[in-house]
């Protein structure tokens, strides 16, 4: 979402290109743009890797890394909700919510 | 494998014993005239030979199709007063936590052994939309259990799962009623659910949707092609606009200790506590907190792409500060130097702290972008806080 743009530099988000076949489903799940399938010249045509192409787009979804099949993706996925963060802050992760009435 | 029988064979002991296509609802009015309420006015309805002891038939049933795997329910396309009421409550945040559809199979239009199978969650805003989608599709959709929860949380929250989904295929008997192994999921569940987990589990590969409702027709018609458009999340006015009465309702129980508090602390001064004061200066500062809400829940949202700097919290702050010269100009001559100051600093607070807020139901912020300006943007409006309060009250005592 180019209109929009977030704190750049702070996303998890980490790719490892030797662990990627070149599937191409990160780039089909996330939602932001974030992922590219690049001919990486090995191989002829066929050597694709993924590569992160507009970092500071990514939300920390998550999506990518659930169904990369080789686990190539990594992010900490987590919830961008202020009362989340600050009752992770006084409570610890496991024990903080949203609130009932959130999303 | 059985072929779902669209037409009745009209077997003794068959439930269905009149439609051709589909399992028969009462078509209305077909109380005959010699019925007279004992009361007097018009007999209700006759029951419908679909209801069953224990069980509600929701208006947006239209039909019941028959298949291998037992009745289906046919679904409306469109949306009834009731629907639209249901809309109305959720949004303005009453009910929020129950509004939910059964899971299991349903269908829209004719569907076939060979139509596809839309997954979606059970979260009746959700399943709304999704139906209203496709007036002009013969499909069967698969409702999750979420909790009531929409597609996006859910995912976030593992409520929208690989197993979830395969438990429900499995559940509904899926297999039997189609011909073919493909699920249609909306995009947005990929937090949630692996293509590859489902497979595992279920037997049925994922086809990933688009991530809007009204991309879903076009989708299918394109032989279930998205475009790159159809793949990226959005967030409109419109759709930022939407969140805003949400926001507003969430806010109810602060609001009043807040507004308990600020009586409190305005009616302090030289004669120790004066009602007089907490009522006039009570009502400037209550003024001010309004002013933060309104920047901090309306305005942010609402003019989010054109507030410069990137922060959430500087966006609450310049539209916070915008607020409060608004009341300056309001105040004239009514408050001080000192008690304008206050004002500010508690103005801004407040826009900021709820301008933080809103990142929860955005769909662009990442959690560690949050986490970071938060470490930064608390101490500060908490501060800001704290010393509009001492401002406050030193002008009390002042004035
Ligand atoms: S999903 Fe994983 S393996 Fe497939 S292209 Fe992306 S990073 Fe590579
Ligand atoms: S975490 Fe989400 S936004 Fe970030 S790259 Fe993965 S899918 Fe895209």
């Amino acid at each position: 979402m180019q209109d929009f743009r977030y704190l750049s530099g702070v996303s998890t988000l980490k790719l490892d290109p030797d662990a990627c076949t070149g599937c191409g489903l990160c780039t089909v799940v996330c939602p932001h743009g974030v992922m590219a399938l690049e001919n990486n010249g090995e191989g002829g045509g066929k050597g694709k890797k993924a590569k992160i192409v507009d970092l500071d787009g990514c939300m920390e979804c998550g999506a990518c890394a659930n169904n990369c099949p080789t686990d190539a993706v990594q992010v900490t996925p987590g919830v961008g909700c202020a009362t989340y963060i600050i009752q992770s802050w006084i409570y610890g992760k496991e024990a903080a919510t949203c609130g009932v009435n959130c999303c | 494998m059985l072929e779902p029988k669209n037409e009745c064979s009209d077997t003794p002991g068959c439930d269905c014993h009149a439609g051709k296509e589909m399992l028969p609802m009462a078509p209305a009015g077909t109380g005959e005239t010699a019925e007279v309420a004992c009361r007097g006015g018009a007999l209700g309805k006759r029951a419908d030979p679909m209801e069953r002891p224990g069980y509600v038939l929701r208006s947006f049933v239209e039909a019941f199709v028959r298949t291998p795997a037992g009745p289906v329910p046919r679904v409306r396309t469109t949306l009834d007063r009731s629907d639209r009421m249901g809309v109305l409550a959720a949004r303005l945040g009453f009910g929020r936590n129950d509004y939910r559809v059964a899971p299991g199979l349903y269908c829209v239009g004719n569907p076939t052994p060979d139509s596809p199978v839309l997954v979606t969650a059970n979260y009746k805003l959700t399943f709304d939309a999704l139906r209203r989608a496709l007036a002009n599709t013969s499909a069967w959709i698969l409702v999750a259990d979420t909790r009531g929860i929409n597609v996006w949380c859910a995912a976030g929250d593992a409520l929208f799962s690989s197993e979830e989904v395969s438990r429900r295929a499995a559940s509904s008997r899926l297999a039997d009623v189609v011909n073919h192994r493909r699920l249609v999921l909306p995009q947005l569940a990929a937090t949630g659910v692996s293509a590859k987990a489902v497979k595992k589990g279920c037997g049925f590969s994922v086809v990933w949707g688009p991530v809007r409702v009204e991309d879903i027709e076009p989708f299918l018609s394109a032989g279930m092609n998205t475009e790159p458009a159809m793949r990226r999340v959005t967030f409109s006015l419109k759709e930022r606009l939407v969140l805003v009465p949400v926001e507003i309702t969430l806010l109810w129980k602060g609001l009043l200790i807040g507004l308990a508090a600020i009586f409190l602390i305005s009616g302090i001064g030289s004669h120790i506590f004066s009602l007089s004061m907490a009522w006039s200066r009570g009502g400037m500062a209550a003024a001010a907190g309004l002013a933060g809400i309104v920047a901090g829940t309306v305005l942010t949202p609402a003019l989010l792409p054109w507030i410069p700097s990137r922060p959430f919290a500087v966006k609450g702050l310049i539209l916070g500060a915008l607020a409060w010269a608004i009341l300056a100009l309001l105040f004239q001559g009514k408050a001080g130097g000192l008690e304008m100051t206050a004002l500010l600093l508690f103005t801004i607070a407040v826009s900021s702290y709820l301008a933080v807020n809103f990142t929860g139901s955005t769909p662009f912020t990442s959690p560690s972008g949050v986490e970071k300006e938060m470490r930064i943007a608390i101490p500060f409006q908490a501060a800001a806080t704290l010393l509009a309060i001492v401002a406050w009250v030193g002008a009390g005592f002042i004035g």
